[in-house]
């Protein structure tokens, strides 16, 4: 019996010839992404030794600039650690400054076939080139640092067939709300992500889609790799690598076709990503207080190239406000070469530096009791960008700008014909 | 590994911001553990006592890596069975050293305020105070050693690799 792509990464690296559900793996960690929140007072130990400070990248991203003394004493804590361990690749507030998940695709840090892991939850982002990556703690974060291992336990795989092209006004964020939807959550799973209709996906589309699989509980979200993606990463990293493909008699806990052809505009209702999307015009008609585009779901510069074709000549509403945020300084800089931005703030949206921000009520955009925003971010649980009576509405970069601009959600194909 | 303690019920898909919200992020771990529940089932953390075991549905602790699971061993939760348990939420259970175990169907075997027992090595849960007995998912010895042994840190502290104390 063959295996999955996540099941092939894990029995190499760990030194077997194979592996099944339900076995404990303990694995070499190519990669540990060290964030602000890890280095928190109440999280962070004092790291004697690590095994190896090639494979350590450290970024400050939730909180940056640093909202608090908390977050700026992280940040102090972690230019400590940087400096301890001549950690080479340290993306601190400045021009590299940005939310992990994207400057692991901005300088290509995760290479097809490896193993890494981060300590925010959204890391399966990774995924996206074809390796298999995880959201751990900050135990998992100090031990892989100090030991290059961590262990999993290895889950089934459902795998996702994707077929036919995404119609106009359509998203990658779309289409995971129509799996998130239909097929709930897939806890203690992996996820696996190919078929014909990836080769339409860019990249950063893709992205959206491992990056949001945190929200499916999956443990591991991986693409099949093609010429695309392995173009991003050569132009982006000098090292060699080996893209993992599943065996042909593969075992998957199931196998479900995604027709992107046949997919519109969903929105998630407030408190919950999974089992709660609906045509947006269940919700048009709501009145928002708060737009924000930004995460590492969202942030990317075609999330902020649709925003600006939307917003493009028109203007915010009078009683709303439009947050939109950066995943990267590099996002940020070159939407503001290409005018992305003057269209942006022109129309009135507040556009921020990249940081994780308002998407995890940390700073910029923490919303007040009883508002209602509609956000192109990652999670919209009780109380996650605020207030605990706020209510958070999920949709596209589209759907937010178009809600942005009439004051109430709105159908973002009334502005993309 | 055996735990015996009264029961407290949860329902399907408790996330990690009903565990550890974020207003409570910035404070000291004691703090933190105030504002467990407070949302959906608050004063919770005055009526429990040492030793209680949580019993949850299905994927208990989705959401954050933020270390919610700490929380409940702040309070001295004895143990968490569940349904099923998120993947995150359990290595940060292990990592912090909060005996958890996954058991299909836990929750219709109990009702709130009965008597369970947790054995790991026999994989079983029992209601003692129904006299039933169900069989659980087996926690791997490799992360039952990591539990016993006090959790991540315990262990690099015990290696010489990390500092005994949080900083300052």
């Amino acid at each position: 019996m063959g295996m999955t792509i996540a099941e092939k990464i894990l029995a190499k690296k760990s030194g077997r010839a194979k592996v099944s559900p339900g076995d404990l793996v303990t694995v070499e960690v190519d990669t540990v992404v060290v964030m602000d929140n890890n280095f928190m007072p109440s999280q962070w130990r004092d790291v004697l030794e690590v095994r190896d400070p090639e494979r350590i990248v450290v970024a400050h991203d939730h909180r940056a600039p640093a909202s608090t003394v908390a977050s700026a004493s992280a940040h102090v804590t972690g230019r400590k650690f940087v400096e301890k361990f001549g950690i080479k690749r340290f993306h601190d507030v400045g021009a590299q400054q940005g939310i992990s998940h994207q400057l692991v695709a901005d300088y290509g840090y995760a290479l097809p076939g490896s193993v890494l892991i981060c300590g925010d939850s959204h890391t399966c982002s990774a995924g996206v080139f074809n390796c298999i990556a995880r959201g751990v703690g900050t135990p998992d974060i100090v031990y892989g640092c100090v030991t290059g291992t961590a262990w999993f336990k290895v889950g089934a795989t459902v795998r996702y067939e994707l077929t036919g092209r995404l119609p106009r006004a359509v998203t990658a964020k779309d289409a995971f709300l129509q799996i998130a939807g239909q097929y709930g959550d897939h806890a203690t799973m992996n996820v696996e992500y190919g078929g014909s209709g990836i080769a339409s996906l860019s990249i950063n589309a893709r992205k959206t889609l491992t990056t949001m699989s945190a929200e499916l509980s999956a443990e591991f979200a991986t693409f099949e790799a093609d010429e695309a993606l392995i173009e991003w990463v050569r132009a982006r990293n000098p090292t060699p690598f080996e893209p993992v493909a599943p065996d042909p008699d593969a075992q998957y806990a199931a196998v479900r076709e995604v027709d992107l052809s046949t997919l519109q505009p969903l929105v998630a209702f407030p408190d919950s990503v999974v089992g709660n999307s609906r045509p947006v015009a269940d919700a048009a008609g709501v009145k928002i207080d708060q737009a924000f585009i930004g995460s590492c779901a969202n942030g990317t510069l075609e999330d902020l190239t649709l925003a600006a074709e939307v917003l493009k000549g028109r203007q915010v509403a009078t009683h709303t406000r439009l947050l939109i945020t950066p995943a990267s300084q590099i996002v940020y800089r070159e939407a503001a070469r290409s005018g992305i931005l003057s269209i942006l703030a022109d129309a009135g949206a507040v556009v921020t530096p990249a940081t994780c921000g308002a998407c995890g009520g940390g700073s910029m955009g923490v919303l007040g009791p009883n508002e209602t925003c509609i956000t192109a971010t990652t999670r919209n649980f009780k109380g996650r960008m605020g207030d605990p009576s706020a209510r958070i509405f999920m949709g596209s970069p589209a759907t937010v700008a178009a809600s942005a601009i009439r004051g109430v959600i709105t159908d973002p194909r009334e502005f993309l014909k | 590994m055996k735990y015996t303690g009264r029961v407290w019920k949860f329902e399907d898909n408790i996330n990690t911001d009903l565990i550890l919200p974020i207003v409570a992020f910035y404070m000291t771990p004691e703090e933190q553990a105030r504002y467990v529940f407070k949302a959906n089932r608050p004063g919770w953390v005055d009526q429990i006592k040492p030793g209680d075991i949580i019993i949850g549905g299905k994927n208990f602790g989705m959401g954050s890596s933020r270390p919610a699971a700490r929380s409940l061993k702040t309070l001295q939760i004895g143990c968490l069975i569940a349904h099923s348990i998120n993947g995150l939420f359990f290595r940060n259970a292990v990592n912090w050293a909060l005996p958890a175990m996954e058991c299909p169907n836990v929750p219709e075997a109990f009702d709130e305020g009965d008597i369970a027992e947790i054995d790991f090595d026999e994989c079983v849960v029992r209601n003692l105070t129904k006299g039933t007995v169900l069989k659980s998912e087996r926690v791997p010895p490799e992360l039952v050693s990591i539990v016993e042994a006090g959790g991540i840190y315990a262990l690099l502290e015990k290696k010489g690799a990390i500092a005994a104390k949080a900083p300052a």
